[in-house]
Order: C-alpha cells, then sequence, then structure tokens
C-alpha cells in the first residue's frame, strides 16, 4: 500500500511541474503589474523584475484621482445591476409567455430570438450609432442599460424557456384554482423555481456588462459616465509613459472583479459552465 | 396552458409578458440590423438625411480597399491559431485539474482569472509585460529574441495577439472541457480499464470521440470569440505598427468612426457577419453529425 501510494506520488511529480508552470503563465502578468504599482518610473525603468524597494502608496492615489475611480465604480455599479435587472426580469417574462401561450406566433417570435444571436455586435455598432445618435438617445447610463437589455434579452429568454419547459403544470392550477392572477401565478410560483438559471444569467451577464468596452464606448460620451474599462483606457492613454500610475490604475481596475471572484468562486464557475452547455 | 378567448384578453396578456422585451429587441437589434442592411445599398448615415439608393457600390468601395483585405487575411490567420491553440491548451488544462493532483481547484481558479476581466485592462498588462519587463528580461539574460519590444515588430505583434488571445480564452474553454469530462459515464471508463486500455488510449479511443459535444461548443465558441476580437487589439498594438496588426473588427471600428465611412464600414461588416454565420453554423452542423453514443 505505502510503496503503491509513493508511486503515485513520484508519477505525479511532473505533472505538478508542469502545472505550476501553466499556472505561472496565467498568473505572473497581474504579479508583474502589482510589484510595479508601488515603483517611482525611474525604478519601473531600472528593474521592472524585481520587487518594490518600499511599498508606497503614491501611484495609487494619483491613479485613483485622475481616473475618476469613484465615480467609475459608480457608474459601472449602476449600469450592470439595472442592466440585469431589466433582463431577468422581462426575460424571465418573455419566456413564461412564450412557452405557456401556445400561439403560433409565439415559435415564431422564439425562432427569431435564437437566430439573432448569431449577429455579432459589430455588425449592428454603425447603424445603431446613427440612429440613436440623430434621436439624442445616446449619453445615458439607464438609456445604455435598456439596450443591454435589447442586446442581453434572447440568450436569457432562450435559458429560461429551456426550463420553464419542464416545469409540469400542475404547479400553476392550483393556484389558478384559487383565483391567482397569471401575473402572480408567475412571481410566486414560477419565478422562485428558476432561481438555478436566473443565477447563471446573473453571472454570465455581469461579468459581460461590467467587462464590456466597445458599447460604453460608443454611447457615454460624457466623463462623468465612464465605466471601469472605459476610464481605464482613457487614462491608459494619457498616462502610458508614466508607468507606475499606470500600473496602479490597471489594479485598481481588477480590484472590483477579484473581490467579486474570491467571494462566490463556487458559483462563477458553475454558472459559466452551465451557461456555456446551451 | 393558457387560452385567451377573446382578443382583448390576448391583447392584455400580451402586453404585461412580452410586450416591453420585444419592443426593446426590435429597437436595439432589429431596426439595426435591417437600417444596417439599408445603409449598404444607399448613401444614407443617420436620420434627417436624404436617401439615395447607390447599388452595390458601398461593397465595391469594400472589396477594393487593400486594407480591408489585408485585414481579412491577418484575422483568418489569428482565427486559425487562436482556434487551434486555445482548444489544445485549454484541453490539457482541464485534463491537469480533473487529474489526482493536488491543489487542483487552486490550479483551476488561477486558470480561469484572465477571463474574469475586461479585454481592455488584459490588453494593457500585456503592453507592460511586451514593451518593459521582455525587454529588461531579454537584455538582462542575453537573449537577443527579446531585446526589442514585440509590439514594434509587426510579425512578433501579430504573436502577441495570438498569446493574449489564447491567455484570455482558454481557461473559459478549460470550464467547458471539465465539464465534459466530468459527464464521461463511469462504467465505460472502468470497462476500459478493466480490458486493460493504458492512459492515451482511453483518451484516444474513449474521451475523445464521447466528448465531441464539448468541442462543438468549444469551437463554436473560440470562432466567434476570434473573428470580433476588438478589446485585446486596441489596447494591445491598436493595429500597430502601421495598420499591420489591424484585426477586421478594429478596421470596421476605424473605418467608420475615424475615417467616416459608414456605408462602406458596414457594407465590411456585413460580409463579416456572412463569413461567421457560414462558417460557424457549418461547424455545428459537421460536428453535430459526428457525436456518438456511449
Amino acid at each position: 500500500m505505502k510503496a503503491k501510494l509513493k508511486e503515485l506520488k513520484k508519477s505525479n511529480i511532473p505533472l505538478m511541474i508542469i502545472s505550476t508552470l501553466l499556472f505561472l503563465f496565467y498568473i505572473f502578468p497581474f504579479f508583474l503589474v502589482l510589484i510595479n504599482s508601488f515603483k517611482a518610473k525611474m525604478e519601473i525603468l531600472s528593474n521592472p523584475i524585481a520587487l518594490p524597494k518600499s511599498i508606497n502608496f503614491d501611484n495609487f492615489i494619483n491613479a485613483f484621482n485622475t481616473m475618476g475611480y469613484p465615480s467609475a465604480i459608480t457608474n459601472s455599479f449602476i449600469i450592470t445591476t439595472a442592466s440585469l435587472f431589466l433582463i431577468i426580469v422581462f426575460s424571465s417574462m418573455l419566456a413564461y409567455f412564450l412557452v405557456r401561450w401556445d400561439w403560433k406566433i409565439n415559435k415564431i417570435i422564439f425562432m427569431i430570438l435564437v437566430a439573432s444571436m448569431i449577429i455579432p455586435f459589430q455588425a449592428l455598432m454603425i447603424p445603431f450609432v446613427n440612429i440613436y445618435g440623430s434621436f439624442n438617445m445616446l449619453n445615458s447610463r439607464l438609456l445604455l442599460a435598456v439596450y443591454y437589455l435589447g442586446f442581453g434579452v434572447s440568450l436569457a429568454t432562450f435559458m429560461y424557456h429551456g426550463f420553464i419547459k419542464n416545469i409540469p403544470l400542475e404547479l400553476e392550477e392550483a393556484a389558478k384554482i384559487d383565483g391567482a392572477t397569471k401575473l402572480q401565478v408567475f412571481w410566486k410560483i414560477i419565478f422562485p423555481i428558476l432561481k438555478p438559471v436566473t443565477a447563471t444569467i446573473a453571472i454570465l451577464d455581469v461579468l459581460w456588462i461590467w467587462n464590456d468596452f466597445l458599447l460604453p464606448s460608443l454611447v457615454l460620451i460624457s466623463k462623468s459616465m465612464r465605466t471601469i474599462p472605459l476610464s481605464t483606457f482613457y487614462f491608459f492613454g494619457q498616462y502610458t509613459s508614466n508607468y507606475g500610475q499606470a500600473m496602479a490604475a490597471l489594479i485598481l481596475a481588477i480590484i472590483p472583479v477579484i473581490i467579486f471572484y474570491i467571494s462566490m468562486q463556487d458559483k462563477i464557475i458553475s454558472g459559466v459552465i452551465e451557461g456555456a452547455g446551451k | 396552458m393558457y387560452n385567451d378567448n377573446t382578443f382583448l384578453a390576448k391583447l392584455k396578456s400580451f402586453s404585461i409578458f412580452a410586450m416591453i422585451p420585444l419592443l426593446v429587441f426590435f429597437a436595439v437589434v432589429g431596426i439595426p440590423f435591417i437600417f444596417g442592411l439599408m445603409m449598404t445599398f444607399t448613401d444614407w448615415t443617420g436620420f434627417g438625411q436624404t436617401i439615395n439608393f447607390t447599388g452595390l457600390e458601398n461593397y465595391r468601395v469594400a472589396f477594393s480597399d487593400p486594407d480591408f483585405w489585408n485585414s481579412l487575411k491577418l484575422t483568418f490567420k489569428y482565427v486559425v491559431y487562436s482556434v487551434i491553440i486555445t482548444n489544445v491548451l485549454a484541453f490539457t488544462l482541464a485534463l491537469i485539474v480533473t487529474s489526482k493532483i493536488k491543489a487542483k481547484n487552486f490550479f483551476r481558479a488561477g486558470f480561469f482569472t484572465p477571463n474574469l476581466i475586461g479585454g481592455v485592462i488584459l490588453g494593457f498588462i500585456w503592453q507592460f509585460v511586451f514593451s518593459r519587463i521582455l525587454i529588461h528580461a531579454g537584455e538582462f539574460m542575453q537573449i537577443p529574441f527579446l531585446s526589442e519590444s514585440w509590439l514594434v515588430d509587426p510579425n512578433k505583434a501579430f504573436w502577441a495577439l495570438v498569446i493574449v488571445g489564447v491567455w484570455k480564452n482558454s481557461g473559459y474553454m478549460m470550464l467547458i472541457y471539465i465539464a465534459g469530462l466530468m459527464g464521461l459515464p463511469k462504467s465505460v471508463m472502468e470497462a476500459a480499464s478493466i480490458d486493460g486500455a493504458g492512459g492515451l488510449q482511453k483518451l484516444l479511443k474513449i474521451k475523445l470521440p464521447l466528448m465531441i459535444p464539448s468541442f462543438t461548443i468549444s469551437l463554436f465558441l473560440t470562432l466567434q470569440r476570434s473573428f470580433m476580437v476588438f478589446d485585446i487589439n486596441i489596447s494591445l498594438t491598436n493595429g500597430g505598427p502601421f495598420k499591420m496588426t489591424e484585426l477586421i473588427t478594429l478596421h470596421i471600428y476605424n473605418d467608420a468612426f475615424l475615417s467616416q465611412n459608414f456605408g462602406s464600414g458596414q457594407a465590411k461588416a456585413f460580409i463579416l457577419f456572412v463569413i461567421v454565420a457560414v462558417i460557424a453554423v457549418s461547424q455545428v452542423s459537421i460536428m453535430k453529425k459526428m457525436e456518438v453514443e456511449a
């Protein structure tokens, strides 16, 4: 038994080395940014690989102020939560409608939604900007959330649709006999059952909307509305030669996502796996 | 099932449950799609302007733009390398974290981390790595290959884009392959072991054929993501040096929003859409036929 265990351990050593090297490839870039975020420019120029000589938060304070960090965080937070709220509320109701009302047109609507998922945003962005630009409907955080509903509704409806199909009708019948309205049946009985799908959609959409760059860069024009990816982009473009500050800005941009990841790691990973299967 | 009897009842149900999301979907996806198609055949650029039908002029302009062809060729090259390397690496990572290795959750979390962060930020991180860290390491260790920034040489800058794209996407695809490996029927794997199949034999003869559904999904996603890559391109190289690393979506973006060529830019966007749709749909339908039952 002991010999066998030893053998197992031995054969795992090369695998362990390969895994560790791969792990370094994935994580080391973040580590390099972190150590350089504490250094002054000269220290970075002379040796960007060494550990910082002292821990100095000047770069962070400067980056925090110049990139408008508090407002960027607030904007990202408002846009992400508002979009998520709209997507979850309206997609779940739409999916319920498409499943439970046996209209011919509902099958067509569902097919159009599914087919639309293959259209990349890049094929829509030019007319999108021209149309909503000429109606003065850009440069608003709440409208951006509505646009996210438009771009996100098809996938979310598709995922809810697959789940609602398998909910037995009996669950709803009793409530209907008791005189509940359709809306009550949906929110009191169906929506709670949808929780696992809702969690998956929430995770996928938070990662998408929080990190999205292209759509907000086209919609949000005022500086005061910039999200984290936008403010990082403009900051980096301007301060690219001030390495220490640029690295501190990147760390500030990463922190919220890392907190989110550490606090919900298992949920995020299972959410991504669930979502990818669709 | 609900059967609304009157038209009014039907209308009420529809307005409560479906109208708002469908209206928004139509406004955000439907209208731009229709107008986008129209833009490619006219000189229309926004409301309040007169529209003149121009036939295939926008497509002619698009196809006669050498930058468009170069960008398209470069994108194809990028897609081929990214799709292959990402999937080979992702499958390897999945095998590692489902093996008997210690601390596999730790490894899995690390491999997945780049995926959580926006492409713009990832591009800037690697811009620093390529333009500062590698040069320093190259000088320090006397490696001429690294002594000049990768981002000033078009060929090396292309590979920098591939590396960062693979680095970002492989963790995501790894999760898909993990799900596939965990879903393999235990009975089949045990039967293979009893019959004396070795590790490599099991991998090639059993795991790979049974995992075709995972490959279908992962290839579909990597194809789509590699064709549409934008954030990493704009932040890592911004198309430089000399537009030599301008992938197709960045090319369309610059053509439309910097050079104001809306009509031909939109024609290029539609050409790209058709290319990606044809490739993705045929990939999925071919691979669906290859699936086997356990």
